[in-house]
């Protein structure tokens, strides 16, 4: 009977909340297909969280196209939501702050200086020198010592769908890391792996924009996978245009589209997958981008592209107060009677008349006994041990 | 702020075991007198901006932020409400037991000459120094944990430093001071973005909305800091608070950013003005330093300000225009404020000490560094300490060293040295010499290259290695009388460094740092040995190998198809063949 009641309330007053449920139109008179098709949407992608690791691979000045890639990445996953505690962003060299660049602290994507991807606020976790293969592969299985601060961990657990992005100079089955080092597509699948195995992810997007990117794919072997590359074996990744006032190609062809594409998309937005496999078609990108989601569990098609550039938040409202407790005031009273001082910054007298400091003692090191080892044994083999008494 | 000197600008108190035993200095707390009516808030902000227009028509811009919070950060119950001190650095004092901090990072090279000294000086890179507090005991531990927790809070490459780059100067006093200097930091948003952070309005209102990247890292210097450490709460100095010191140094290029016009505004240098002061600061100014102005003659400052000041800096005293922010009437009916400055200012004092270093000799064996310190006093001497950490890979012959001036040798008073061990520690060297009036001393060493092993070089090793600058610390004497009262109101650029005496004040100057190439290894020899190698053994030994062991057999040619034929008829009439 209540529930017969609040049935019929809702029914009759549904018009009052259209946008809660999403279900103006159409499916306002079913109530139940209605709900049914709101829930089973919210629980069909089973993540609650979104990490994201973009990498930039690729050191000096004329590689300014691959930390552009990189940023305007970074850029469309912040602005559809990520925080910057969820995103880990590794560039191998600076390229605002270079030199050589005509306007610092920018990092332009398209030519003419229109869009400045760099920004304001950019927090880089894993800078310069730090981004290497062995960082890397620390970050995805999360092996990393117990001194790294929290904005350089990819804290992910089984409900996070991470996005990975990797840019740089790469080739059949490897990709290179500041030309001094690589990482091989049976390492990745492997780190995959193992981060399946600790259940630290629930689904994973791999987007690679290199040459002959799809090599980098083939040999992975975990579930719920889907990977995209920028070209396929044998196929090199071209860049897009050269700025005249930097000197630089700006951005690669498929970043560059890829960027197009989602500049479009905000966070509330319902194209799926199918839609991010057709960027950047041949007749743009010179080379043919390839897929793979044979890994996958659901169909790409029911995948929205925020699943994994955008960030989930469950919001839940509650009418309840919590009353807070007055912040512990210890009054510290009259203790230190005694009086302090400045310290003199330069004492010369002081100095000059410093007593040297007292080395610790320290046993003596393997080579000295060593040498007096030996020394005392040529000397008993030769007088032999009979003589001692005589010695001693 | 070095511990070299023991100076330390913190406090150093005798403290006695006296209430809770087992040296800790938190005693347990008297039963407090009857709670004030009116809590007094604990702690307190002031920002300001000092503006000095420079004698070759560059600007100079100084931002200061200050917060000091009376608290305890020893004490065994946790600091857990925080107001406007940035938490993050609160958990970093308590957790590591820090006693004094110093972080700078800066972009550029401070050039004395053209500008002067700065209000705090700073190295090109970034350079971290920390005062431990007496009952830590594994420093090195903490020391690592420490900079790693500060590279994860302002988006630094700090965790580069370990034991091979850091150095622990000779201190007679008793907290261990422990430091490092690096050079390879660039500085860029990422970095300025945390620190904006920091601050107690962030980037949203009071002077920090200036702030904005694209303009400050336009320029020829640009360096920001934290500075942490204990002060006196008053005259008598019995009790301490901490005080956090944000700041930000930013020199713009007449030429860069200021297009060859010599006319500054602040929309022109941070492309912002400024609508209100921060509300939680109790203080908010902005200073014009107008000294050799009075009658406007040099260059000319709009909108016009009654309030003056004058204030002892640099062993010099400095008239300042003022802008008090809070004063509603500052912004003027336009509800912003826009500085004009046009002109530029006259020739202000030659610095009295100054330093250059560089590298001599050629190849890529040996080489030798000089340091020269100039004295442009016309007829005092003073003492400087010059500190030098030489990473391990340029081993230093210390026989060599030579300290010369005015052509005769000059012997330092004191000398400490701790050499260096390969891939643990790197050369320590201290010197206190006495600088003859209006001289050059130069001071040479020289070093030999070592070759590192294939694993430690760079991904870039022709680039070179970097060379920390050194430090050279000096207690200047000073044309007008210091103000040795550190407990009065007093701008936050002139109550840095506490002066305890009235003629001569503390300077500290930081050389160039040096760009080294190591001998540098072909890279892709590994390769092309295995390469060569393996043809060898395929040819040499292949071919030696098959002309050994191969056996030869005599093979009939095959007749032609007419006798094939015939051959196979032959064999069905069981006829020999042919």
């Amino acid at each position: 009977m209540y529930f017969l009641l609040v049935y019929m309330y809702i029914k009759n007053h549904v018009y009052m909340f259209p946008d809660l449920l999403g279900c103006h139109g159409k499916c306002r008179r079913y109530l139940f297909c209605c709900f049914q098709d709101r829930a089973g949407q919210f629980f069909s992608s089973g993540h609650t969280n979104n990490w994201a690791v973009l990498v930039c691979t690729s050191r000096f000045w004329f590689n300014y196209r691959h930390v552009a890639n990189t940023l305007s990445v970074y850029r469309s996953v912040k602005r559809l939501g990520i925080p910057d505690s969820h995103i880990v962003l590794m560039l191998a060299d600076d390229m605002a702050c270079n030199h050589r660049n005509p306007k610092p602290a920018t990092v332009f994507s398209h030519k003419n200086m229109e869009l400045n991807v760099y920004g304001d606020d950019v927090e880089v976790d894993y800078r310069g020198y730090e981004v290497t293969v062995e960082n890397f592969l620390r970050i995805l299985t999360g092996r990393l010592p117990p001194s790294t601060p929290r904005s350089k961990r990819l804290l992910s657990d089984d409900r996070s769908n991470i996005l990975i992005y990797l840019t740089g100079h790469g080739g059949n089955g490897f990709l290179k890391f500041q030309d001094s080092e690589e990482i091989s597509n049976v390492e990745l699948a492997d780190a995959f792996e193992q981060m399946w195995q600790k259940r630290r992810y629930n689904e994973l997007l791999f987007i690679i924009d290199t040459c002959q990117g799809a090599s980098m794919y083939e040999r992975f072997y975990s579930p719920n996978l889907m990977a995209l590359a920028s070209s396929q074996v044998g196929e090199d990744s071209l860049s897009h245009q050269p700025d005249l006032a930097i000197g630089v190609h700006l951005m690669d062809r498929y970043t560059f589209y890829l960027l197009e594409f989602l500049e479009d998309i905000h966070p509330a937005s319902k194209t799926n997958m199918n839609d991010l496999f057709k960027v950047c078609p041949k007749s743009q990108c010179v080379s043919t981008p390839g897929h793979r989601t044979d890994l996958f569990l659901r169909d790409p098609g029911s995948v929205l592209i925020t699943d994994f550039f955008g960030s989930v938040r469950k919001v839940e409202l509650t009418m309840e107060t919590i009353n807070l407790t007055d912040p512990i005031d210890a009054e510290s009273g009259e203790l230190q009677k005694e009086m302090h001082t400045y310290a003199d910054q330069l004492p010369v007298s002081e100095i000059i008349h410093q007593k040297p400091k007292q080395k610790d003692w320290h046993p003596p090191d393997g080579f000295i006994l060593g040498l007096w080892t030996l020394i005392l044994l040529v000397f008993f083999q030769t007088y032999g041990v009979k003589h001692l008494k005589h010695i001693f | 702020p070095n511990i070299q000197q023991g100076r330390q600008r913190c406090i150093y108190g005798e403290v006695s075991p006296t209430e809770a035993g087992g040296g800790s200095d938190s005693p347990a707390p008297k039963p407090a007198a009857s709670p004030p009516s009116v809590p007094r808030p604990k702690d307190d902000f002031q920002e300001e901006l000092v503006i000095r227009p420079l004698h070759s028509g560059d600007i100079y811009t100084s931002f200061q932020f200050r917060t000091l919070w009376e608290t305890d950060f020893t004490r065994e119950n946790k600091v857990s409400h925080y107001r406007l001190f940035p938490k993050s650095l609160g958990q970093v004092i308590s957790k590591f037991s820090v006693r004094e901090l110093h972080i700078s990072f800066t972009q550029g090279y401070w050039r004395t000459m053209q500008w002067g000294q700065p209000y705090l000086p700073s190295p090109p890179g970034a350079e971290l120094w920390v005062w431990f507090q007496d009952s830590l005991t594994d420093v090195d531990g903490t020391w690592k944990e420490l900079t790693n927790v500060l590279s994860g809070i302002f988006c630094a490459s700090l965790n580069f430093i370990d034991s091979t780059n850091t150095v622990q100067p000779s201190a007679s006093f008793k907290p261990l001071g422990i430091g490092n200097v690096t050079d390879h930091q660039i500085v860029c948003t990422e970095n300025l973005t945390p620190w904006k952070k920091l601050l107690p309005c962030g980037s949203k209102a009071g002077l920090a909305v200036l702030l904005k990247s694209e303009k400050l890292f336009h320029s020829s210097f640009h360096s920001q800091a934290v500075h942490i450490r204990p002060v006196c709460k008053d005259d008598q100095c019995k009790t301490t608070s901490w005080e956090l010191r944000q700041t930000l140094n930013v020199v713009f290029d007449l030429h860069n950013s200021g297009q060859g016009k010599n006319e500054w505004s602040l929309f022109k240098m941070f492309s912002r003005t400024l609508t209100e002061a921060c509300p939680v600061a109790s203080s908010s100014k902005i200073y014009i330093d107008i000294t050799d102005n009075s009658q406007g003659e040099q260059f000319e400052l709009s909108p016009a300000t009654p309030l003056l000041s004058q204030a002892v800096v640099l062993g010099d005293r400095r008239t300042f225009s003022v802008y008090d922010l809070t004063q509603q009437i500052t912004f003027g009916t336009m509800r912003s404020l826009n500085l004009l400055i046009r002109g530029k200012s006259s020739d202000m004092l030659r610095p009295l000490l100054h330093a250059e270093r560089y590298v001599a000799g050629y190849g890529l064996q040996t080489g030798e560094i000089h340091t020269l310190m100039y004295n442009n006093h016309p007829y005092r001497s003073f003492p400087v300490l010059l500190l030098d950490s030489v990473p391990w890979y340029l081993r230093l012959y210390i026989h060599t060293l030579t300290v010369t001036s005015k052509g005769k040798d000059n012997k330092p008073s004191y000398i400490h040295y701790q050499p260096s061990k390969d891939r643990v520690r790197p050369h320590l060297l201290e010197m206190l010499v006495q600088l003859p009036p209006n001289s050059v001393t130069e001071v040479t060493l020289q070093f030999e290259r070592a070759l590192l092993k294939w694993t430690e070089y760079t991904p870039d090793p022709n680039h070179g290695f970097y060379v920390g600058s050194s430090v050279i610390s000096s207690l200047v004497p000073s044309i007008v009388a210091m103000d040795t009262n550190n407990s009065r109101e007093r701008p936050l650029f002139s109550s840095f460094f506490p002066s305890k005496e009235e003629s001569s004040y503390f300077v500290r100057v930081y050389t160039e740092p040096l760009l080294v190439n190591l001998p540098t290894p072909d890279f892709s020899m590994p390769y092309n040995v295995i390469c060569l190698t393996c043809t060898v053994v395929a040819v040499g030994y292949g071919s030696l190998y098959n002309l050994l062991t191969r056996s030869f057999q005599i093979e009939e040619p095959s007749p032609g198809l007419a006798k094939r034929i015939a051959n196979i008829i032959r064999k069905m009439r069981g006829v020999p063949p042919l």
